[in-house]
């Protein structure tokens, strides 16, 4: 491999930021995927795969998806709860591959919440 | 990269290594692929975290969980409840000794939220094997300003602004130290990383070596750039396998990145770093005993002046720094001097990375501030004493360092503090010791450190070192003469004039500092033939203080030799001619009714 001058090694140095940036605890987004045995029968786990391909052709490094338990509303499974910096959270219901995408695009990245898929405001 | 949404942050230092990391890393690859989820959660090894007593340890980012004493039969629950499900698994959490808590957030943690991090910055948050880890935390970037923007004066000046001190152990003024290697003639210079840590119970350096290998190459590309050297080595123990290799990857990267070699940078400065193992001899911690070592001679010290700055390796101006001074230099050309020069007290600046062992809680490796008091280190980032047992005495600076008794816990830890006391900072070896610890007994397995490690060169270390620890020897067998104190205090002053080097010079320490603080443990080993301790053998008289005794039987049920008389409700009594004295009943009695 050639030598590097200043300008790669800053170059390296914002590729691998966006590898480590979960690490530093700097997130101003926060994605929960409800995964108790009812949200994966209920299909959580395709969910959290599309919201991890979308997270991935993103440039974006403050945002992490993440899982949790039941909330303890079985019935409106899959939920996922979305937490942006300064905003309550909101809680989405009975979502799907193409509901998530939707909800990631619009909401997470263009700040527009979802009310269609909207089950609660939470606190 | 980025779409792995869980860093599972695997501590494999040395320590965790030997309580079974490895293991837990291989059933979670397992683990983790049998369920598919080896695409969304990536297995990180790291460094050493530094909370070594709870080993292996992981930390979950990026909630930042911290798991604790993980064994490969935890692995499949952890997996389905934590990283499948969310449901972070308690059972695996710290739990803090009193009052009882579970913490499951590492930043939550005593132990970690009381420490400031300057060296360790990357603890546990980067893979040490990988340079680009390293240089998306902003590594290299300091090298890049030094070599690209800065004059040598500007970087010594900064440096000097700074404050920074040796943190081998005598605080010599890191800039100066560069300057005096700069304005010395010469057109080969050598830079020099002292990585030849053997102070019983230290481990800083290692950890630096194994959790962060090029913030010490960096730290060395800017010395270098200061003074003017084209070559650098690493003298680093043979005895310390992880670190070689962490390190030795770590040079590789640098040089593949050209960071390492001609032209670093297109700044037309060429610098290469060369590692040299030590056989692990004490003395050759000195730096003129070191230079001989790697000259190819014996580890023998010479009499300084000329200083390695004037005439170091091969007659040349060589600059020595230890690793953790080195590992501290990128953060200061970063940050400015005046930044690193806020934090600590007026003539100690910057932080101290300090090993904390023996009887303490939370045995590992601690980061904070000079000036910290030494009650803060060892009881709240350390949680305590165990079995709530009391503290006694804390032994600072290994081998040429000195024990600092309960009365001056609340000293602040810095350069000067420290040496007033009659130990000294050394390099960061921090050994807490609780009621049951014998003063002579200790000041006598340091004694006997420092005989062994002594080259025998200069009369007064090698004759005097070893008559000190024969009248040790005789005290704690219970043949010490009245004159035996103020014997050890004529050699002790006589063998610290007249050593060659620092190794003799300091090697009494532990004596004086102990007759200093607890005289009275050593005339009741010689005048009353006791050891107040009760760790003395010779001076044990195995007999049952009735009073005290509880009448629980323990010794009773214990006792291999079964020598100890007792029954429902009596005192046990010992049966001296059954007795062994083999100390079981004394370890194991709660009352510390036997003497």
């Amino acid at each position: 491999m050639p030598k590097l001058t200043i300008q790669e090694l800053k170059k390296i140095k914002e590729r691998a930021q966006k590898g480590i940036a979960l690490r530093e605890g700097k997130a101003k987004v926060k994605i929960t995927v409800h995964m108790g045995t009812c949200g994966i029968a209920a299909g959580a786990r395709e969910c959290l795969e599309t919201l991890l391909e979308e997270l991935a052709q993103t440039d974006r490094t403050d945002i992490i998806v993440t899982t949790a338990g039941c909330m303890g509303m079985c019935s409106s499974e899959p939920n996922i709860t979305v937490e942006m910096e300064g905003q309550p959270p909101v809680i989405y219901q009975h979502m799907d591959s193409n509901k998530t995408r939707q909800v990631f695009r619009r909401h997470v990245l263009e700040g527009e919440i979802q009310t269609d898929f909207a089950l609660a405001r939470g606190k | 990269m980025s779409n792995y949404r869980l860093h599972l942050m695997l501590c494999s230092g040395t320590a965790c290594q030997a309580s079974g990391s490895k293991r837990v890393k291989k059933a979670l690859e397992e683990e983790l692929k049998k369920r598919g989820l080896d695409k969304e959660i990536v297995i990180v090894e790291t460094g050493c975290n530094g909370f070594c007593a709870q080993g292996p340890v992981m930390v979950v980012q990026p909630e930042g969980i911290f798991y604790q004493k993980l064994t490969p039969e935890d692995i499949p629950l952890l997996v389905e409840e934590h990283f499948l499900k969310g449901r972070p698994v308690k059972r695996l959490f710290y739990k803090k000794p009193a009052p009882a808590e579970t913490i499951p957030y590492l930043k939550e943690i005593s132990f970690f939220s009381e420490q400031m991090l300057i060296v360790l910055k990357n603890r546990g948050l980067i893979d040490p094997e990988n340079i680009d880890e390293y240089i998306a935390r902003d590594g290299y970037m300091a090298a890049a300003k030094a070599l690209l923007e800065m004059a040598p004066e500007e970087i010594i000046d900064e440096i000097k602004r700074s404050g920074l001190r040796g943190r081998g152990g005598a605080g010599f003024p890191t800039g100066r130290k560069w300057e005096f290697a700069r304005s010395a003639p010469g057109d080969i210079k050598y830079i020099i990383c002292n990585a030849d840590e053997g102070d019983p119970g230290a481990f800083m350096d290692r950890s630096v070596l194994e959790g962060d290998p090029h913030s010490v190459l960096e730290g060395m590309i800017i010395a270098a750039k200061a003074i003017g050297a084209n070559k650098g080595f690493i003298y680093c123990r043979a005895e310390y396998p992880l670190a070689l290799k962490r390190v030795d990857i770590a040079i590789s990267q640098a040089r593949e990145y050209g960071l390492l070699g001609e032209d670093i940078l297109e700044s037309g400065f060429d610098f290469d770093i060369e590692i040299y193992q030590g056989a692990g001899a004490f003395v050759c911690g000195e730096e003129t005993a070191l230079i001989m070592s790697i000259e190819g001679k014996r580890g023998n010290p010479r009499p300084r002046p000329p200083y390695p700055a004037q005439k170091g390796l091969w007659g040349s101006p060589t600059v020595i720094n230890n690793v953790e001074t080195l590992a501290n230099v990128p953060k200061i050309i970063l940050n400015g001097g005046d930044w690193f020069a806020s934090i600590g007290t007026e003539k100690s600046k910057g932080t101290k990375v300090f090993a904390l062992t023996g009887d303490v809680n939370n045995i590992g490796l601690v980061e904070v501030p000079m000036g910290t008091s030494l009650r803060t280190i060892i009881f709240d980032i350390g949680g305590g004493i165990p079995k709530k047992r009391k503290f006694k005495a804390v032994q600072l600076g290994g081998p040429s360092g000195g024990c600092i008794p309960e009365k001056y816990l609340d000293t602040p830890v810095d350069y000067e503090s420290i040496t007033e006391l009659g130990a000294i900072m050394g390099s960061g070896g921090m050994i807490v010791m609780d009621d049951r610890t014998c003063m002579v007994d200790m000041a006598r397995f340091f004694l006997r450190f420092i005989q062994e490690e002594s080259c025998g060169k200069c009369t007064p270390c090698r004759e005097g070192t070893r008559r000190m620890l024969e009248i040790l020897d005789r005290i704690t067998e219970g043949k010490g003469e009245p004159g035996d104190i103020e014997l050890l205090e004529k050699l002790s002053y006589m063998i610290k004039d007249t050593a060659l080097c620092g190794l003799g010079q300091t090697g009494p320490n532990p004596v004086l500092s102990t007759l200093r603080h607890f005289r009275e443990e050593y005339e009741a080993h010689i005048y009353e033939k006791r050891c107040p301790a009760r760790v003395c053998k010779a001076l044990i008289r195995f007999e049952v203080n009735e009073e005290i005794c509880k009448r629980c039987g323990i010794c009773y049920k214990k006792c291999p030799a079964g020598a100890i008389e007792w029954e429902k409700k009596q005192p046990a009594r010992i049966n001296k001619e059954k007795c062994i004295r083999c100390m079981t009943c004394i370890i194991n009695c709660p009352a510390d009714a036997i003497f």
